[in-house]
């Protein structure tokens, strides 16, 4: 049997989850689905739609809000009761924070961040990029089952998580928790102050990344901007080193946009990066390295040093002007 | 307050990487090695809280020989002294028993906060830190943009980075581990005095212990095989940038 670990956070399910269920019903096995929190039972019922043998609502008031410690703790007896042969998560942020724990403490592999399983010679092995996306690699997990994996946002189509004929059975699983034992103390979510630029509406981005060496060299990506009339945006580490200010970054946990052209100059396209811009109509890379993930989900490409290819399109642009 | 921090050595960002022959691991001997970029981050976050509260910065870094060069590094950035957890084996080592060598060398040292980067740059897993909290009993946070310590030194308020523009502060007693988004502060280099002074600072070098650890097993290592429908436009710069410029306005028609 198969144990997925639902997501919800505030009443909803994250979409994640359907993912990681659609991932599971690929390998043909039985699937029980768990949900933690202090009052899952309306989300359990929606769970219940998906073709599943049986979902678990695992409710206790010390579930709520998240700590890692709370779930845990609750995870590690639901493992010891339903005995899974494997677990998965989707690898959302919350994922991150405690299954490597709930792992450790049962002794088990955690392979995350997996963007396929298959059989290979016999056995299911997990697909997992390396090298922030340079390389693959088939991973064996070693040990007693069961074996926990991630699968990484978008490896899988929520909308491939197959349906039931009928409602599966949603079965409470209790478990006791010491609300004294746990040690983190979470605060409400927040937002920082509205951001200055919302990039959300833009119809056109110009996107810089790492490739641009220098906050000296910013002119070259702004000066295109301005002749394309886009909005100038940047991967994470531009914003980390300070060169452009948070809001401008696009990713993971930065902004998500869908505009109608987003040029990406010097941007490898690591996972976290593509999560927040796919969604693009049409995507350009400039990137010296023919490699770079970024090019996977390019409409085109042009593999070159952005600081010959940037003044070029200028030049393209003024000369057709 | 008596500070730890988690330092891997990766591969430099832009060597140009190939599968090694054995192809379940890159060719890496006459690499270039860097610090593993959230890691800086981390140290410099640690130095900053030292200088605030007073203490010592402790680094810990499992891996080869090699792995003394960032080491040296962080000393010359202003780290106090560091333990090195030698061994061949931890230099492609999987999350579990890094953080097993990391905690053994640590047991005895009674740190009051243990900060680790969020993920390293090669392997990703974006655990080990997790993982040497749950080995150490100490209560943990992720993806950490902000630490406060509480005027007494008994607890921490952190600032945890959540999905999509969100954040959520977190409190916990001290000690406590962390792991550290990069971003969190900006980055010190080191001075010609700081790396004058780490040549008289305190390595500690020790074996690795073998320790029961969950495995996982790299069968093979791969280029991920191209599914896009990229279409590259090649040429000269000008000339693929008239081209893009062409096809942006006429097939796109985005411009
Ligand atoms: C929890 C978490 C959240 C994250 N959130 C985000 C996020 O929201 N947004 C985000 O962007 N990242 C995020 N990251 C970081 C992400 O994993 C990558 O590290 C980051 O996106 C890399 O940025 P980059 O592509 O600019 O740099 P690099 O990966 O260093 O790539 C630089 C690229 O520039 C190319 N290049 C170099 N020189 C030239 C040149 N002269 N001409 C042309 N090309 C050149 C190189 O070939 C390379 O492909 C997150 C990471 C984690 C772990
Ligand atoms: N060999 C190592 N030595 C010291 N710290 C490490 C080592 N491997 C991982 N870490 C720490 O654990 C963090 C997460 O690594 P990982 O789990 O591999 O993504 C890194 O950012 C480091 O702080």
């Amino acid at each position: 049997m198969i144990l997925v670990v639902a997501e919800q956070r505030g009443g909803a399910l994250n979409p994640a989850t359907w993912e990681t269920v659609a991932a599971a019903q690929q390998t043909g096995e039985s699937i029980t689905v768990a949900l933690v929190g202090a009052d899952v039972q309306k989300l359990a019922a929606e769970l219940a739609a998906a073709e599943v043998a049986e979902v678990l609502a695992v409710e206790h008031d010390a579930l709520e809000p998240y700590t890692p410690d709370g779930f845990v703790a609750a995870l590690a007896q639901v493992m010891e009761k339903a005995c899974p042969e494997l677990v998965l998560f989707p690898h959302t942020y919350q994922t991150r924070d405690y299954a490597p724990a709930l792992a450790a403490r049962l002794g088990r592999v955690f392979i995350p961040d997996c963007i396929a399983s298959k059989v290979r010679d016999g056995q299911r092995v997990f697909v997992r990029p390396m090298f922030q996306g340079k390389f693959m690699a088939d991973v064996l997990p070693q040990g007693p089952a069961p074996h926990f994996a991630s699968f990484q946002i978008g490896a899988c189509r929520a909308d491939a998580c197959a349906r039931g004929a009928a409602p599966a059975p949603v079965r409470e699983a209790a478990v006791e928790i010491d609300a004294a034992a746990i040690r983190q103390r979470p605060e409400a979510p927040f937002k920082e102050a509205k951001q200055a630029v919302d990039l959300t509406q833009a119809e056109r981005i110009v996107a810089v990344g790492r490739g641009i060496k220098g906050q000296e060299h910013l002119p070259v990506a702004q000066d295109l901007a301005k002749a394309l009339d886009a909005e100038l945006a940047a991967s994470r580490p531009i914003c980390d080193s300070g060169w452009l200010p948070m809001d401008r970054q696009i990713g993971s946990s930065g902004q998500t946009v869908a505009p109608k052209l987003y040029l990406a100059v010097g941007i490898s396209g690591a996972i976290q990066h593509l999560v927040g811009m796919k969604g693009a109509r049409t995507i350009v890379a400039v990137n010296k390295d023919a490699d770079a993930p970024i090019f996977e989900v390019a409409d085109y490409g042009i593999v070159g040093d952005l600081f010959e290819v940037v003044p070029a399109i200028m030049a393209a642009l003024e000369g057709e002007a | 307050m008596k500070i730890a921090v988690c330092i891997k050595q990766v591969v430099t960002r832009d060597w140009p990487l190939r599968v090694a022959e054995s192809a379940t691991w890159v060719r890496d001997d006459d690499a270039s090695f860097e610090m593993n970029e959230p890691d800086a981050y981390a140290l410099e976050e640690a130095l900053r809280l030292k200088e605030l509260l007073g203490g010592e910065v402790v680094v810990c870094s499992a891996g080869p020989a090699r792995v003394s060069q960032v080491i040296r590094e962080a000393l010359a950035r202003g780290a106090d002294r560091a333990i090195h957890v030698e061994g061949e084996a931890l230099a492609a080592a999987e999350a579990d028993a890094v953080a097993a060598a990391l905690a053994g060398a640590m047991e005895g040292e009674s740190f009051d906060l243990v900060l680790t980067g969020l993920q390293s740059d090669d392997q990703g897993f974006g655990q080990t830190g997790v993982v040497l909290a749950e080995r150490l009993g100490l209560p943990h946070a992720t993806i950490i943009m902000e630490v406060d310590v509480a005027d007494d030194g008994g607890s921490l308020r952190v600032k945890r980075e959540l999905e999509s523009g969100w954040f959520q502060w977190v409190s916990m007693p001290l000690p406590a581990l962390l792991t550290i988004q990069s971003g969190i502060n900006q980055l010190r280099y080191a001075t010609l005095r700081g790396i004058m002074a780490a040549k008289r600072k305190e390595i500690l070098t020790v074996p690795a212990q073998s320790a029961e650890t969950a495995g996982q097993r790299i069968l093979e290592l791969y280029v991920p095989e191209k599914s896009s429908a990229t279409r590259f436009i090649d040429g000269s710069a000008p000339e693929a940038a008239r081209e893009l410029v062409r096809l942006l306005r006429e097939e796109a028609r985005v411009l």
